[in-house]
């Protein structure tokens, strides 16, 4: 079955301040959509806009023309990096079965096979070794790769990933975009917030290109383009040029 | 030792030795949770809030639980009201909301009762335990205990990743405020045996030195209790043998055990970590 997210002209503020104007958008199945613009553009604001996890002034979000509320336990949601305590006292795979809780619901724990398929979603992370070890014990990329673990152990149709990137190891990167595109291949909706513009063709199929506004958003071909770049970026983006020409 | 035949022979004794340990137990237990979520402050000004409430009780003629608990409540509400609709910071509002209720407070008490009574509420007096006293606490603490069993999930996520406790649909802002009124449940049940002044050291002395020995939240929370148990046992050795007010003792006995974890705590403790960087120094 083919599933539809369709946002419908949201705006956001933050006390009186807008931050996000009338934003729309509809993406299907089987996608990896990056979410791209400038600092403060508003990349995380639309996230948690989308999640319900923050008041909109107006719009809606919905899942198959259903309010994506409905919908919350199908949802994974991974944060960036910077709001997490890391020395919270939870080793690495307790964090992965957390992935579990919102199928559990209330009142039920974890049970054994629980546990178990969170140590597999480890393993597809390659980080089964560090089951053991408190999460602040490990490096960034690691951590991140933890956490998606994590969000693989939900077993949610829809993902959402905060600069996933950012700060992390080569191998790690190559893991997570790995997992990412095999979730899209599965069939899943996958939005990543992103800031590093060289990769952006190899990464996505789709983009999301957003300052307060949205300025297009569309398969990669469409969007990243020297035009839309300069209007998102309010400024002339030297790298697109870069990338003509090594393509 | 005298004290374990006393222990039999006394009831009064008896009821404080129960009581003191059940006080150890939940506030290690709601301890744990409130240091995680950065809430250390918010236990400070619970504990001092409820002060305006035991007066109003006492010149009410009711248990003074009951207004504890109302003002302590109030004061979470109050607190949340102006961190969510001002710029105001969390720490200031916190301060801001409960130095008003406390200095409410002492003037109400004042006006109440003598002051004898003032330097019991302030400073605790386990030995003077009541019957109705000892039972409010177990009942406190069989109602803390089981929400914190039944809920641990919901407490390790939302503590843990807010964020995504949210986006799966945990309301946590019931979350919160959930954890606030037990709180203000545990900080009224150790009303007797620390005082309001010091309750905070029960909070969150056990708990910090429990976080230094694990990397696993059920047992920071079973050590925290033991901690916080064990220190208001002591408390209540002092306060009975020697005469000394039981709230000071207890907190002492808290930061005694803390500065141990501290310093020779396995993973975290800097005495430790001091000799392995030097024999790793000789090594090389
Ligand atoms: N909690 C908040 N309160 C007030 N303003 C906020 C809050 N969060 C974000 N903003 C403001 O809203 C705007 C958009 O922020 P947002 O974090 O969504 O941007 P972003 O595109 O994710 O930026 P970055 O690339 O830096 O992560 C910014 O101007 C920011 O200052
Ligand atoms: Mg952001």
């Amino acid at each position: 079955m083919s599933d539809t997210i369709s946002v419908k002209n949201i705006s956001v503020s933050y006390y009186g301040k807008q931050v996000l104007e009338n934003v729309s958008f509809t993406f299907t199945s089987g996608k990896l959509i990056g979410i791209l613009g400038p600092n403060g553009a508003g990349k995380s604001t639309l996230m948690k806009a989308m999640l319900g996890l923050i008041p909109k002034d107006k719009g809606t979000i919905e899942i198959n023309s259903k309010p994506i509320k409905n919908f919350r336990k199908n949802i994974a949601y991974v944060p960036q990096r910077s709001n997490i305590d890391w020395n919270f006292p939870i080793k690495v795979h307790d964090a992965v079965i957390i992935g579990t809780y919102p199928k559990l619901g209330l009142l039920r724990r974890p049970k054994k096979e629980d546990k178990e398929w969170a140590l597999k979603c480890l393993e597809k992370v390659g980080m089964e070794d560090f089951a053991n070890s408190q999460i602040g014990e490990l490096s960034g990329g690691q951590q991140q790769r933890v956490f998606l673990a994590r969000a693989l152990a939900q077993n949610a149709d829809y993902f959402f990933l905060d600069e996933p990137f950012v700060g992390i190891d080569v191998s790690s990167e190559e893991v997570i975009i790995g997992i990412l595109k095999q979730l899209q291949a599965e069939g899943k909706i996958v939005f990543v917030v992103h800031h590093d513009l060289t990769k952006v063709k190899n990464y996505f199929d789709e983009l999301i290109l957003i300052n307060k506004q949205l300025i297009e958003a569309g398969p990669v071909q469409q969007v990243f383009q020297p035009e839309n770049m300069t209007r998102a970026y309010e400024r002339p983006v030297a790298m697109l040029d870069d990338l003509e020409v090594r393509m | 030792m005298e004290f374990i035949n006393d222990l039999q022979t006394y009831a009064f004794l008896q009821k404080a030795f129960v009581t003191s340990i059940m006080v150890g137990i939940i506030c290690g237990v709601i301890g744990s949770f409130i240091i995680l979520r950065g809430m250390a402050l918010m236990g400070d000004a619970i504990s001092h809030a409820v002060l305006p409430g035991v007066a109003i009780s006492y010149m009410l003629g009711i248990n003074y639980f009951y207004g504890a608990v109302f003002t302590g409540i109030l004061t979470a509400f109050g607190i949340g009201a102006i961190t969510q609709n001002s710029r105001i910071k969390s720490d200031s509002s916190i301060g801001l909301v409960f130095s008003a209720f406390f200095a409410l407070g002492v003037i109400l008490i004042s006006k109440a009762k003598s002051a004898t009574d003032l330097t019991q509420i302030l400073f605790g007096n386990v030995l003077a335990v009541r019957t109705s006293d000892m039972w409010l606490t177990l009942a406190i603490g069989s109602i803390v205990i089981l929400a914190v069993v039944l809920f641990y999930k919901e407490l390790l996520v939302s503590s843990f990743d807010e964020t995504m406790a949210a986006a799966y649909g945990l309301n946590v802002r019931f979350i919160h405020y959930a954890i606030m009124f037990l709180l203000t449940l545990v900080t009224v049940a150790s009303l007797q045996t620390v005082g309001v002044i010091l309750v905070v050291s029960m909070l969150i002395t056990p708990a910090s030195t429990a976080y230094l020995l694990t990397n696993r939240l059920s047992v920071m929370v079973v050590l925290a209790s033991f901690f916080g148990a064990l220190s208001a046992v002591i408390g209540l050795y002092f306060s009975f043998e020697y005469n000394m007010p039981s709230g000071p003792v207890i907190a002492l006995a808290t930061t005694a055990l803390f500065l141990l974890a501290f310093l020779f705590s396995p993973k975290q403790g800097i005495i430790v970590r001091k000799i392995q960087a030097f024999n790793r120094r000789k090594l090389a």
